[in-house]
């Protein structure tokens, strides 16, 4: 169900959306309505993405406007996914680590909408497709 | 010459190279007027003009020359004498020699070939004479000759030789010569060199060879293909110039294959499609040969968006076109088919479908003798695209046909054409398809399967592919009928288990039980085949009656084999009788039967007993069904499709058979509440058989009248409800199927007439109601069976004639008065305060006369305007009477009544009819005057002033009953477009605006709160009566004087009035009177939504702000819930309409918070997604108006995002998206 809101995200640097794409699937979505928690795990296309956290800001834009705010939502980049994950020096580990950290901050998430730049970004991959 | 001449500055104004085309055009009309008129001749003109005509300038003389072709051109009706066309064409014959002036020679000789007999035309030596002068001239101008004008011409004057030359008068230049005109494109070659050697025939083809070959322009290549097609009726010779050069024809024209069309984009695109396909029309009227103008219409019909229609016409035109010039010579046939043979392989579909539809055409065209050589590869095509590799998809309803039901891919659509086609044309075809291994092995593997699930779905397709290749195999004569049998049914019975060659000895042995199991693929070809024959003994036997069918093998075979055959499928039928979803045994089994039982009655099969037996067992299965089963709706199918075919020869045995098995069966049942199956299965049965047959049908009729005449008798005397409820579905199948299908074939009044007679006639017959008792037993049910009635009676009398209706309200009144329950004799005139009393107390006798007057008023409901009704007084003052005591139907008489009332009546017997103006004297002081006693709304007979109205306390409920009579009476007036309904407009609103103020002290203590509030709500409720569509009185139906736009009309009159009620009401806003605002809204709701947007739209500057308001208010009460989705509905019109943004962007504030409370509206879920589905339409307002809200919008909705329904949470985020990007800025919580 949650799946319906976020399959037709369209991917920053592709025509397609994020379903087509496969960085999401149903499988990396996990929900629990009695706790009101969220976590979606993306899969960034290719290992070093440099779109990873525009694309996670659009999943957290899009979530944020289609679930009630009682909602915990949690966006993560898949494990080994992520370049700088997968990448076994320290500097890559801080970097994948800062990405979800980043994304879950409340305050970075609110700095980064206040970016009209980025928030043009995020619309234009979440304006509904014209199909 | 000059002054003596006033129409020679014509000519000298066309011939100057100053002037513009259209003054050009202009003179050429003037002269041509002229001439017409006869002022001057045609020789007088050229005497004129032989300056112009020969003159060493060649630009002056070539416009001389245009301008005398043009004008002959003008002048193609006027009749000319012969020595001057002579005189005409010698000249133009030796102008085509001047290169120079060409194309005023050819207009010239265009116009003077057109001619016809009538006027005088060219002799057939003069046209030979042109067309010599053509051919030597045109290879002298050729060179660098590229002028494209010079090169339609040539093409037009291609089509006058080949027409001067064959001679043939078809006229089919009229198609010709217009595209050619219209054409401004590419150009044709024109190097044509003709060999000196050629005879003139050789010299036109090879011409025309050269001239089209490359060709690409559309309407050029349109015009090639014509010709090559008339140079094919031309040239049918094989040792003729045609068949020298048909190689290179046909390679000109095969490279054009497969047409496709497509249309460059443009401007002008449009008129010139248009123009072209008026031109290919109006060739094709001349052809008058396979298609036009009933293809046409088919593409029209076939409903494709108006572009993919344009776009399909024009290939379409062409390709049949084209098909023409392809299959115009037998001459082609070794390269055309050859070559197409070569495109099925083609991977692109549409190459295939295109190919076969021609090799079908060609096959046609080109006889059999030329087709037998290419059978082989032919039928290898064939069965490549249909067997080896079938396209067919399982329809969706599969399942009810058998599991069998296909959609064959176009390609394969167009390879059953061309096989059938071909077996046709040429029958040795199918000793190739019969012969063939592929579909031996296949039938010879089919006994694997025993259940049609368990066949794979490959071979199910080519099961459904051999099923029809069968089929069409047999169909087209019995010889190859025979054939198909030989070689197939011996197969199939076999693995059915039944020998044929056991059975021809002697019947099988009768005993021999079928297999329990049943190789159910054959008798899937079994059924395909019986219904080939079938197809094939029909019709022998409407061609030669005299045929021996015992001489046809097949025929023999499928008689000798017939008896287990059918033996076979009845256990078919019983087998699987407790299954009852669709299997495909039962489908076959009943399609089995069927088939057999419609064999026409000439042929041996159909001998009576099996034809007895078959229906016998139908009607056995129809009516042991308990409910509506697979095989209960197929067998009933079955049965009305037997039916119909033995109906068509109405006095055969077949027919008396059916009538004594099936209808007298059928009929019998239907009083009869023995059988086990129930009334509503017998009824449906006992319709759909009469439905065979009209004299069928009247039987049902009749006994469906008596069965409701004896069940009222039961119900009413008795009291037995099982009677009532069975009366019930009787009506209703009365009403809703008799009744309608004797409608639409017209003609048969009488029953509708003796129907309502027949119940006024028992009704008075039962002139003691036990209706009491009815209504106990029945409890519920029993005022369905009123309303049965009333509907069944309102049908009937509203599909009468205005003379029988008027023999049914005579005898009503007369039924009616004779009753004692009314006091007509007493004449009274006012209404006795006694019998409204009397009336209140609910007896058996108020039972009795509420019934009569529902039957009565339902009478009076279907009345036709003309239809004149005797004692109206008398009938006013019942339905006055019975309404004041809450009787609903006798306000729809009322409003019927005054919707119908002649205004005058010219005639004798004026004071005996009844006027409207009459009816509304008698109507309004009653109403008025139920406070008559109350001396201030007296009124003094002058007019009607219903705006006086007072209540006492006693009489709540009569003002509750008046305000339903005075909303249907207002209603008949508006419908009518009388004025009288701005009076009752007026009185329903004092009732609405009644408040304590006006009820005396005294009263005021018991009146109680509770039923003034009540009284207020129907008042405001009656705008809704008047306002929308009824289905029980006063629509079409029932023949109601129905006035355009009255709606809008009663919108534009009450609103001023609800405005300045509204303004008045604002003005103090104690508390009662805030009450009557609320009202005051519910009625204006009423209006608002119920008139057509475009008249609200109209006024939405006016509307809205109070649209608003009116939600606000109404939104108080959740028991409004339905008038406020109504409301919205209206909003959101307005929203989406420009008209209506502009007057929502002054008011959107309030707008949005309106809505926001509204996603909020607990008690109905549409009403919150309408308001959400409304939130996102305001973010098309202008953007500064509406930012501020944003926050507020976005902060509602999120709690909508956690609404039960899923629909409303969906809305939701697309309204937060909507919304939260209308800045493209952060959200903010």
């Amino acid at each position: 169900m949650l799946l319906q809101h976020i399959r037709d995200i369209k991917d920053p640097e592709h025509p397609y959306s994020l379903e087509e794409l496969k960085v999401i699937t149903e499988d990396a979505i996990e929900v629990d309505d009695k706790q009101s928690y969220v976590r979606v795990t993306f899969t960034p296309t290719v290992e070093h993405c440099s779109m990873a956290t525009v694309i996670g800001l659009c999943l957290r834009v899009k979530l944020m406007r289609s679930l009630p705010p009682r909602y915990k939502v949690d966006i993560r980049v898949a494990p080994g996914s992520h370049a700088s994950e997968a990448a076994g020096f320290s500097l890559s580990l801080s970097l994948s680590d800062l990405l979800n950290k980043q994304l879950n901050d409340k305050e970075s998430v609110a700095a980064a909408l206040e970016n009209p730049n980025l928030v043009d970004m995020v619309d234009e991959c979440l304006a509904p497709s014209l199909l | 010459m000059g002054e003596s001449v006033p129409w020679i500055k014509y000519i000298e104004l066309y011939v100057s190279s100053t002037a513009t085309p259209s003054e050009q055009a202009a003179s050429v009309d003037e002269v041509a007027t002229l001439l017409k008129k006869g002022i001057f001749s045609l020789e007088t003109l050229v005497k004129e003009m032989e300056m112009y005509l020969t003159t060493t300038d060649s630009i002056v003389r070539s416009r001389g020359n245009l301008l005398l072709a043009e004008l002959l051109d003008k002048l193609a009706s006027k009749p000319l004498s012969s020595s001057s066309i002579h005189s005409l064409v010698g000249f133009f014959t030796e102008r085509l020699a001047d290169w120079k002036a060409l194309r005023g020679a050819l207009v010239g000789c265009l116009a003077l070939l057109r001619r016809t007999a009538d006027v005088g035309n060219v002799t057939d030596s003069d046209a030979k004479a042109v067309a010599d002068s053509y051919l030597q001239n045109l290879q002298v101008q050729s060179f660098g000759q590229h002028d494209r004008k010079v090169s339609l011409a040539k093409l037009s004057t291609l089509g006058m030789l080949i027409k001067s030359l064959s001679g043939c008068n078809r006229g089919f230049d009229g198609g010709f010569l217009k595209p050619c005109r219209l054409k401004d494109t590419n150009e044709v070659l024109l190097h044509v060199k003709f060999p000196s050697s050629l005879t003139k025939g050789d010299n036109l083809v090879y011409g025309i060879c050269e001239a089209v070959d490359g060709e690409k322009d559309p309407e050029c290549l349109f015009l090639v293909f014509h010709i090559v097609e008339c140079l094919g009726q031309i040239y049918p010779d094989p040792s003729g110039p045609l068949a020298n050069y048909a190689e290179d024809m046909f390679e000109i024209l095969g490279s054009y294959f497969p047409i496709h069309f497509t249309h460059p984009n443009g401007e002008d695109d449009d008129t010139k499609r248009e123009e072209l396909s008026r031109a290919l029309m109006v060739s094709n009227l001349f052809h008058g040969t396979m298609w036009s103008q009933p293809k046409l219409k088919l593409l029209k019909q076939s409903a494709l968006p108006e572009d993919v229609y344009k776009e399909n016409l024009d290939t379409y035109l062409y390709s049949d076109v084209f098909q023409l010039s392809f299959a115009s010579t037998p001459l082609f046939e070794p390269f055309s088919i050859p070559l197409l043979l070569e495109k099925l392989s083609s991977s692109l579909p549409s190459t295939k479908v295109e190919s076969f539809k021609y090799l079908s055409y060609c096959t046609l065209k080109y006889g059999p003798e030329r087709m037998a050589s290419h059978a082989e590869v032919l039928w290898s095509s064939v069965k490549y695209a249909i067997y080896m590799s079938p396209q067919c998809t399982p329809t969706k309803d599969s399942e009810l046909f058998g599991g069998m039901g296909f959609k064959d891919s176009d390609v394969m659509m167009q390879a059953f054409v061309l096989l059938q086609e071909v077996i046709q044309q040429y029958g040795d075809f199918i000793s190739l398809v019969l012969g063939d291994n592929d579909i031996n092995a296949f039938l010879n593997s089919l006994n694997q399967y025993n259940e049609m699930d368990d066949i794979p779905s490959l071979a199910k397709q080519r099961l459904h592919v051999v099923g029809h290749i069968l089929s069409i195999c047999a169909k087209p004569s019995p010889a190859l009928c025979n054939k198909v049998f030989n070689s197939c049914f011996p197969l199939l019975m076999e693995s059915l288990g039944l020998s044929v060659e056991k059975s021809i000895n002697g019947y099988l042995d009768e005993d021999c039980s079928p297999p329990a199991k049943f190789n159910l693929a054959a008798i899937y070809l079994c059924t395909e085949l019986l219904a080939a024959c079938r197809y094939v003994a029909v019709s022998l036997d409407s061609s030669t009656p005299a045929l021996e069918f015992s001489q046809q093998t097949w025929s023999t075979m499928l008689n000798n084999s017939c008896k287990p055959l059918v033996k076979t499928f009845f256990s078919l039928l019983r087998s699987t009788e407790a299954d009852q979803r669709a299997s495909s045994g039962v489908y076959f089994g009943v399609k089995g039967l069927e088939i057999l039982a419609t064999f026409p009655e000439s042929f041996l099969l159909a001998s009576n007993s099996l034809y007895d037996n078959i229906l016998s067992e139908f009607v056995r299965t129809v009516t042991s069904g308990s409910h509506e089963t697979f095989l209960w709706t197929l067998t009933l199918k079955a049965l009305t499709e037997i039916g119909l075919f033995a109906n068509k020869h109405p006095e055969s045995a077949k027919s008396v058979i059916f009538e004594k098995i099936v209808v007298e069966k059928f009929v019998s049942l239907i009083p009869s509440g023995e059988s086990t199956m129930p009334s509503s299965l017998k009824l449906k049965a006992a319709f759909e058989i009469g439905g065979t047959r009209k004299e069928f049908m009247f039987k049902v009729v009749h006994a469906l009248s008596a069965a409701i005449y004896t069940n009222f008798s039961a119900a009413y005397d008795e009291g037995n409800h099982e009677s009532g409820k069975l009366m019930i579905q009787l009506l209703d199948t009365y009403t809703e199927k008799v009744l309608p299908w004797f409608l639409k074939i017209g003609g048969f009044e009488e029953i509708p007439l003796n129907f309502a007679l027949g119940i006024w006639e028992k009704i008075e017959h039962t002139m003691y109601l036990n209706l009491s008792a009815l209504e106990i037993a029945m409890g519920a049910g029993y005022k369905d069976l009123l309303s049965a009635i009333m509907t069944a009676m309102k049908k009937a009398v509203g599909s009468c004639s205005k003379e029988s209706q008027e023999i049914i309200i005579n005898k009503a009144f007369g039924v009616l008065s004779s009753s004692t329950s009314f006091g007509f004799e007493s004449g009274s005139s006012l209404v006795k305060e006694e019998d409204v009393k009397q009336n209140l107390n609910p007896s058996d006798s108020s039972c009795k006369h509420e019934w009569l007057t529902s039957l009565f008023a339902s009478v009076i409901i279907a009345l036709r305007p003309q239809t004149s009704i005797p004692n109206g007084k008398m009938i006013i003052q019942l339905f006055i009477k019975s309404l004041l005591n809450g009787h609903v139907p006798s306000a729809h008489a009322l409003g019927s009544l005054v919707n119908k009332l002649p205004l005058e009546i010219n005639g004798m017997n004026c004071s005996e009819n009844l006027t409207l103006n009459k009816a509304l004297d008698m109507i309004s002081p009653t109403f008025t005057g139920i406070s008559h006693h109350d001396k201030v709304s007296q009124n003094n007979g002058s007019g009607v002033d219903f705006s006086s109205l007072r209540l006492n306390t006693l009489r709540m409920q009569s003002g509750i009953n008046t305000a339903i009579g005075l909303a249907w009476i207002g209603k008949g007036l508006l419908m009518r477009g009388h004025e009288k309904v701005k009076d009752i407009t007026m009185a329903l609103l004092s009732l609405l605006m009644l408040d304590r103020e006006g009820v005396d002290s005294k009263e005021l203590q018991i009146i109680d709160v509770e039923d003034m509030h009540q009284l207020r709500t129907t008042a405001a409720d009656a705008f809704h009566i008047i306002m929308s569509d009824s289905g029980e009185c006063l629509n079409r139906a029932y023949h109601a004087t129905i006035r355009p736009l009255y709606k809008q009309r009663f919108f534009s009159t009450i609103m001023p009035i609800f405005l300045s009620l509204l303004i008045k009401s604002d003005a103090s806003l104690v508390s009662p009177t805030y009450t009557s605002r609320s009202m005051l809204y519910r009625a204006f709701a009423h209006v608002v939504s119920d008139t057509p947007l475009i008249a609200v739209l109209a006024e939405s500057k006016k509307i809205v702000p109070i649209l608003l308001e009116c939600l606000s208010v109404l939104s108080k009460d959740v028991a409004n819930k339905d008038i406020i989705y109504n409301v919205l509905l209206v909003i959101s019109g307005i929203l989406l309409e420009k008209n209506g943004q502009e007057a929502a962007v002054e008011n959107a504030p309030i707008i949005i918070n309106l809505l926001i409370d509204l996603t909020t509206f607990q008690h109905m879920m549409a009403i919150r997604e309408t308001a959400i589905q409304c939130l996102v339409a305001m973010t098309e307002l202008p953007y500064t108006r509406i930012y501020p809200l944003r926050t507020k919008v976005l902060q509602a909705t999120s709690k909508a995002l956690d609404d039960p329904k899923r629909i409303v949470r969906q809305e939701a985020v697309r309204c937060r998206q909507s919304w939260a990007s209308i800045a493209s800025r952060t959200l903010r919580f």
